[in-house]
């Protein structure tokens, strides 16, 4: 995984409510067997005026003007500002996956579904909770020329007028974000404490432990 | 001792270790595959030269992308193809056991685990899926991970997590005739909203909870998510313990003894503490219908589509417009003057016998509307399938002009060829109302099995608890199950049929009397 440390960057707004995952990467492109290259796709509904499918030339496809992400002053944004429960719906990766392929590294929302908030972590993106009255600011302030510079060190968004706006994040998904840790590497320390519970388990509850499955 | 809620114990049950931050390690039991989300985990568990730590924790199965007609020819389109064939694949390399496209046990994996007795009370249980929380209904803490995840639990047989809150959702009172436990929850999401359980476990508790089959407290739990809680619970009574028993992966003799001593135990105590509470009158639920992108725009059937210009948040009234211009309606129109093109009844909302066996009994002696274009019904495994055309409901649906398919996922997120084409507007018993969710520019509507059925019949929405929406001539009594006792000769198949009857949507006093 990416480490994570600062991103500064211009900022597209998504101003939806209940983005869910099928919109941020609709089901055709999860037959794919691969990690990487979703990020044509993202958002396919909304961007191109057509119905996308898998393999499809995307450069070749009619662009959506009015979609946030194929106004030009938005090209190249990193930081996405959406409304609240952001991510609900399917469990899929492949929306996390999809906004890293697109070049997506920070999220700011009012609220973010757990599954979706979860699997950001394990992709490089930083998804940032934010009150919704500083997120309506947000949106009201975004724009050409908004740029955002997101601080994981010191938890810190600094607008271009100099406002600082701070964030919280879990202290341990802080430190594996900042070293792009590996999580079944760490969980691993662990293998004899593993051990150890599956022994009494085994003992206290044997039909959780089938010789067949 | 502290009184605890059943999520803590069964969060207490599981902890291999923790952090002071309150990260905690804690250990699953159960780890269910699909063919869409484990494709770049296994990759992942071959590059870094791992295997998986138990494997006999893990079970199998296709469903998402399987074709549900013509299975005979194999999957044509190709890509689909590749998925299902790599799931294979990576079964056999790492020794865990599928239940292949031609398997008859195969399924939509939230049908499979409950009736395979894979999942079981006190376990914890997770898919690359997050309709995972359908297994929650057997005091089991169950939830959707990603592939990561699904990566972490192959490699470690453990996942890091914290602790979510307490809520309980408590349902006392006696439910209406004609109002199903898909009414239920769909109404639950109605008042909390899509966000309501965020950062929570919802248990589902009360006298209406109890008074629901294995089946309709698993629909409840399935849709916890919609709610935004990852994990829904029912307490373990006798309808947990008596649906399991016999079940082929369920322990026997003196283990089944030992472990049903232990199942007791998994309730909340009296006086735990919960962070939230919810109360709702079971008697005033009506039969729910959506009408928007979000299963929280939820309606009576007896309501009218509302007008965004009333609601005072903007950014639900933004929601509002679009949700209505997207699902082609207007506000004031009654629900039942909404005309529907297809109809589905299927996924891991409402795909087991009880579902079917509702709906049949709706169909019985009538035909498909004329405007009807295409009305499907999809069970949910090859055993719930063959269950059904032993009681013949496949004649009933064949006759009145269904499609009888097999098993899988289908028209619920439409991965295979079943999808609604632009415009097409669907009565379905799915669990999202998501936009293209059943088709590129298609239109959902959710509802139970008996409404479904009702809509298919009169071409439109109508309120199943009117008489002008009953079937004309008299219908039999639901389901004795003569076929209950209908044996299985698979080797591993279900031999347990379904303990509740039709009527399950009844509280369990008021079947009895019926039966």
């Amino acid at each position: 995984m990416k480490p994570f440390r600062r991103v500064t960057s211009r900022v597209a707004p998504l101003d939806r409510a209940n983005v869910d995952t099928d919109a941020i990467i609709p089901k055709q492109f999860l037959k794919s067997i691969r990690r990487s290259g979703f990020g044509p796709y993202l958002f396919d509904e909304w961007r191109y005026l057509d119905r996308g499918e898998p393999g499809m030339d995307c450069s070749q496809r009619p662009l959506n003007p009015d979609f946030v992400l194929n106004q030009p002053c938005y090209y190249g944004a990193r930081i996405l500002l959406a409304r609240e429960n952001f991510g609900c719906g399917s469990s899929r990766e492949h929306a996390p996956w999809a906004l890293e392929d697109y070049g997506f590294r920070v999220i700011i929302a009012p609220s973010f579904a757990d599954i979706f908030y979860n699997n950001c972590f394990k992709n490089g993106i930083l998804p940032v909770v934010l009150d919704a009255k500083i997120v309506d600011k947000l949106f009201a302030q975004a724009g050409p020329g908004f740029d955002l510079s997101v601080d994981l060190p010191t938890q810190t968004i600094t607008t271009p007028y100099g406002e600082k706006i701070h964030f919280e994040i879990d202290p341990a998904r802080k430190y594996r974000l900042l070293h792009g840790l590996d999580d079944i590497g760490l969980t691993l320390e662990h293998a004899d404490e593993i051990r150890a519970y599956e022994e009494r388990r085994r003992e206290s509850a044997p039909w959780l432990f089938p010789e067949y499955a | 001792m502290a009184a605890k809620t059943l999520y803590d114990k069964l969060w207490d049950d599981h902890v291999v270790h923790s952090e002071p931050d309150g990260s905690t390690l804690i250990y699953i039991d159960r780890h269910l595959i699909h063919e869409v989300t484990s494709p770049q985990a296994f990759e992942g568990l071959r590059l870094a030269g791992r295997k998986p730590w138990r494997v006999t924790a893990n079970l199998a199965t296709a469903d998402h992308n399987v074709p549900t007609v013509g299975r005979e020819h194999g999957i044509d389109d190709p890509i689909s193809r590749l998925q299902v064939e790599t799931l294979d694949q990576n079964c056999a390399d790492f020794g865990i056991t599928e239940f292949g496209m031609n398997d008859e046990r195969q399924g939509i994996v939230h049908v499979i685990g409950p009736e395979q007795g894979a999942t079981l009370p006190g376990m914890t249980i997770v898919c690359g899926d997050s309709h995972t929380s359908t297994h929650g209904a057997f005091g089991a803490l169950a939830f959707g991970i990603g592939t990561s995840e699904v990566e972490h639990v192959l490699a470690t047989q453990c996942l890091v997590q914290k602790k979510a809150k307490n809520m309980l959702v408590r349902m006392e009172g006696q439910l209406g005739l004609g109002v199903t436990a898909k009414d239920i929850i769909l109404a639950v999401i109605g008042k909390i909203g899509t966000a309501g359980g965020t950062g929570y476990t919802i248990e589902f508790a009360g006298s209406a909870i109890r008074g629901l089959s294995m089946e309709g407290r698993m629909t409840i739990c399935n849709m916890a998510i919609e709610a935004g809680a990852r994990a829904g619970l029912v307490a373990v009574d006798d309808v947990t313990i008596d649906y399991l028993k016999d079940r082929p992966y369920a322990p026997k003799g003196d283990s089944w003894e030992k472990a049903v001593a232990a199942w007791r135990h998994l309730h909340s105590d009296d006086g735990a503490v919960f962070d939230k509470v919810v109360e709702i009158d079971a008697a005033e639920i009506k039969p729910q219908v959506t009408w928007g992108t979000s299963p929280e725009m939820v309606l009576s059937v007896d309501a009218t589509i509302p007008d965004p210009a009333a609601e005072k948040d903007p950014v639900k009234r933004e929601s509002m417009r679009r949700a209505l211009k997207y699902m082609d309606l207007k506000p004031g129109t009654a629900v039942t003057d909404i005309h529907v093109d297809k109809v589905f009844i299927g996924s891991c909302t409402n795909a087991r016998i009880e579902d079917l066996r509702a709906a049949a009994e709706v169909v019985r002696g009538h035909k498909l509307a004329s405007t009807i274009k295409q009305a499907l019904v999809v069970p949910g495994s090859g055993l719930v399938k063959r269950q059904a055309e032993q009681e013949g409901l496949d004649q009933i649906f064949r006759e009145a002009g269904f499609e009888w398919r097999e098993p899988g996922c289908s028209m619920c997120l439409a991965m295979n060829a079943d999808r609604l084409e632009p415009g097409e507007r669907c009565a379905s018993t799915s669990n999202r109302n998501f936009e293209g969710r059943q088709g590129y520019g298609g239109r959902t509507h959710l509802v139970s099995p008996a409404m479904a059925a009702a809509a298919a019949i009169h071409g439109h929405f109508v309120d199943i608890r009117q008489k002008s929406a009953a079937p004309a001539e008299p219908r039999k009594a639901p389901t004795k199950t003569a076929t209950s006792k209908t044996q299985s000769t698979a080797g591993a198949a279900s031999k347990k049929p379904d303990p509740a009857s039709a009527s399950r949507n009844q509280p369990a006093r008021k079947r009895k009397s019926e039966q």
